[in-house]
């Protein structure tokens, strides 16, 4: 090894397609599972969070009006970007979480698989979750599947990575934009996350990704008028009540916490797609 | 960069002494000494300019202050639809708006004017009857004023029979590049005139003078032909309403005041969309002009979208939590 100087990072948020630094100013140090420095991360503030929100409301038009189909693709391009930043997500996983290079190899696997599945499912919801229905009159009667709006993720505080991708892509595979705070302590793969979904084809706003504390974000994201879900996954397990309060306030979505983070390698199934899904049905009069 | 004009330089030899125009009357007697006087008035420093608008840009405003501007900002609001799909429903359910922006909140104050085409100008006189509000139209042949002087003044006094008491006019840009200022002026003139008993609103198009000086000398030429406000722009250019330019238009009420003892209204229209933006021009009245200038009689936002999002921060404060457009009409 030569002397070289350390290149340390500072990492900024992800809001909009752009990389500001927090409005706070604020940054916290980030340290591996042995408490060694590995960067620095910007601590989102509640008016980043609101920011974040604007920019997910912008994008929510565009994004759930793209087929399902071109949606898919550009899911499937997330996956395709990630896989070219495999050995910096081990690197990251690895060190945050303090596995072997193996295991680490094998959760970075099972995230970017986990996306590709996700990005199957886009053009399957429809035929899955909708229906035609039997009616008792001369009508076509349908139900389909529609995005709920702009969600809120309060993403998995230990699982840094594959916990992420597994609470983040089934929220836009239905076509909603998200805000996302992520691991706390670990935040560092969702923000190469974040600069992977920069430079694929996800238009600026989709995902707009947050790092910093979620017991300070979350009740502010909880009670925003103009988030339509939450889900509550990595909030703290003792504010996880509070927060479906304050989320009632305006009638959001509320996918409530696991008491015990999962294991987030098995089956997901189509549990996580449902409750950012409303369902619409039309009526249609058949001709004459 | 502050400066107050000096008195001195205005005529030559005249000292004119506050509380009368009469000095400044001798500057229109012809085109070459209205030309000799704007053009003898101080240069503005851009830069200067554009730092000291900056600087008083980061004002921060929290709390009781807040609250009091985002009232203070949607009673001075002229809130505006001028779209070539106006209709008579649109104006009126714009009326409603500006009577209660906020339904579900009554503490919140109306607005100070509605601003329409002409034509609607009865619309919206019959709608806000009885409310204080008053009803601004546009008039000779905005935004582009190409028309000639009786098409233009027609304009006015159809809009005023219509009921309008607030008359938002354009200046003739060509007119005024090319250099033929006494035409400018005249034309003004007549369109005063014209208003009657209205207020008369003078719109100097910003975006098409280019330079800070020009709108330093257009403020001038308009407030000698005795406008009761200058207006930054039609809203249909861009740039239209910048802070550096909303700050040279202040100072130039301001000397002008020094000057004739007469008080001048600011009106920057186009461009305004949020609440830190609106308290960015509070702030920079504040310190040009002083407090004199804040009320709705004497600066006004010319803004549509303006207003839904003062009322969204006026949500916030009262609620606590951030509050979303769903939650504000749809103009």
């Amino acid at each position: 090894m030569s002397d070289r100087l350390a290149v340390r990072k500072t990492y900024k948020l992800y809001v909009n397609g752009a990389f500001p630094r927090s409005e706070s100013g604020r940054t916290y140090e980030v340290t591996d599972a042995r408490g060694a420095f590995l960067a620095n991360a910007a601590w989102a503030s509640r008016k980043d969070a609101r920011d974040a929100v604007v920019a997910a409301r912008g994008a929510f038009g565009k994004w759930s009006r793209a087929t399902a189909y071109n949606r898919g693709q550009v899911l499937y391009r997330v996956a395709e970007v990630m896989e070219g930043r495999h050995a910096q997500f081990c690197e990251e996983v690895a060190a945050g979480e303090g596995v072997s290079s193996g295991r680490a190899r094998a959760v970075v696997d099972a995230a970017i698989d986990r996306w590709v599945w996700y990005a199957g499912w886009t053009d399957k919801l429809a035929a899955v979750l909708g229906s035609a229905n039997p009616v008792a009159g001369p009508f076509f009667d349908f139900s389909l599947p529609e995005p709920t709006g702009v969600v809120a993720v309060l993403a998995p505080q230990r699982s840094s990575l594959l916990g992420l991708v597994s609470v983040l892509a089934p929220v836009l595979a239905g076509g909603n934009t998200a805000v996302v705070v992520t691991s706390h302590r670990r935040p560092l793969p969702a923000v190469t996350l974040g600069e992977v979904l920069a430079t694929s084809d996800v238009p600026g706003g989709v995902v707009n990704l947050l790092t910093g504390d979620a017991g300070e974000i979350g009740p502010w994201l909880a009670e925003h008028d103009d988030v339509d879900a939450i889900d509550l996954t990595g909030a703290p397990a003792d504010r996880a009540l509070e927060l479906e309060r304050l989320a009632a306030g305006s009638i959001k979505r509320v996918v409530r916490p696991p008491a015990e983070e999962p294991d987030w390698t098995a089956d997901p199934g189509t549990s996580r797609m449902t409750p950012f899904l409303e369902t619409k049905t039309v009526w249609h009069p058949k001709g004459v | 960069m502050t400066h107050v004009l000096d008195p001195g330089t205005l005529a030559a030899g005249t000292r004119p002494t506050p509380g009368s125009g009469a000095a400044l009357d001798d500057v229109t007697r012809s085109d070459a000494a209205l030309r000799a006087f704007l053009h003898g008035l101080p240069g503005v420093d851009q830069v200067g300019a554009e730092q000291r608008a900056a600087t008083l840009g980061t004002r921060s405003i929290k709390t009781t202050a807040k609250a009091w501007a985002i009232d203070t900002a949607i009673s001075m609001v002229d809130l505006t639809t001028l779209e070539g799909a106006d209709t008579p429903g649109k104006v009126r359910s714009l009326a409603a708006k500006a009577r209660r922006p906020d339904p579900t909140d009554l503490t919140a104050p109306p607005v100070a004017a509605v601003c329409v085409y002409g034509d609607l100008a009865g619309v919206a006189r019959e709608a806000l009857a009885g409310t204080g509000i008053h009803v601004a139209a546009v008039a000779t042949a905005f935004p582009s004023g190409r028309a000639s002087r009786e098409v233009k003044l027609a304009d006015v006094r159809d809009a005023v029979a219509n009921g309008a008491d607030e008359i938002d006019m354009v200046i003739d840009r060509g007119a005024f590049l090319a250099g033929r200022y006494l035409e400018v002026f005249e034309e003004i003139v007549a369109v005063k005139e014209a208003c009657g008993s209205a207020h008369l609103k003078v719109i100097l198009e910003t975006g098409e003078l280019v330079t800070l000086d020009n709108a330093r000398r257009a403020s001038w030429l308009a407030m000698l032909a005795g406008g009761d406000f200058i207006k930054t722009s039609t809203g249909k250019i861009s740039p239209a309403a910048t802070l550096p330019v909303c700050l040279v238009m202040l100072e130039a009420v301001r000397d002008f005041r020094a000057a004739t003892g007469t008080q001048v209204g600011v009106k920057p229209a186009g461009g305004i969309r949020t609440t830190k933006d609106a308290v960015k021009h509070l702030v920079m009245v504040n310190e040009t002009v002083g407090a004199d200038w804040l009320s709705p009689d004497w600066f006004r936002f010319g803004a549509s979208s303006l207003l839904n999002d003062l009322l969204l921060q006026r949500q916030k404060l009262r609620t606590g939590h951030y509050s979303g457009p769903d939650h504000v009409s749809v103009d």
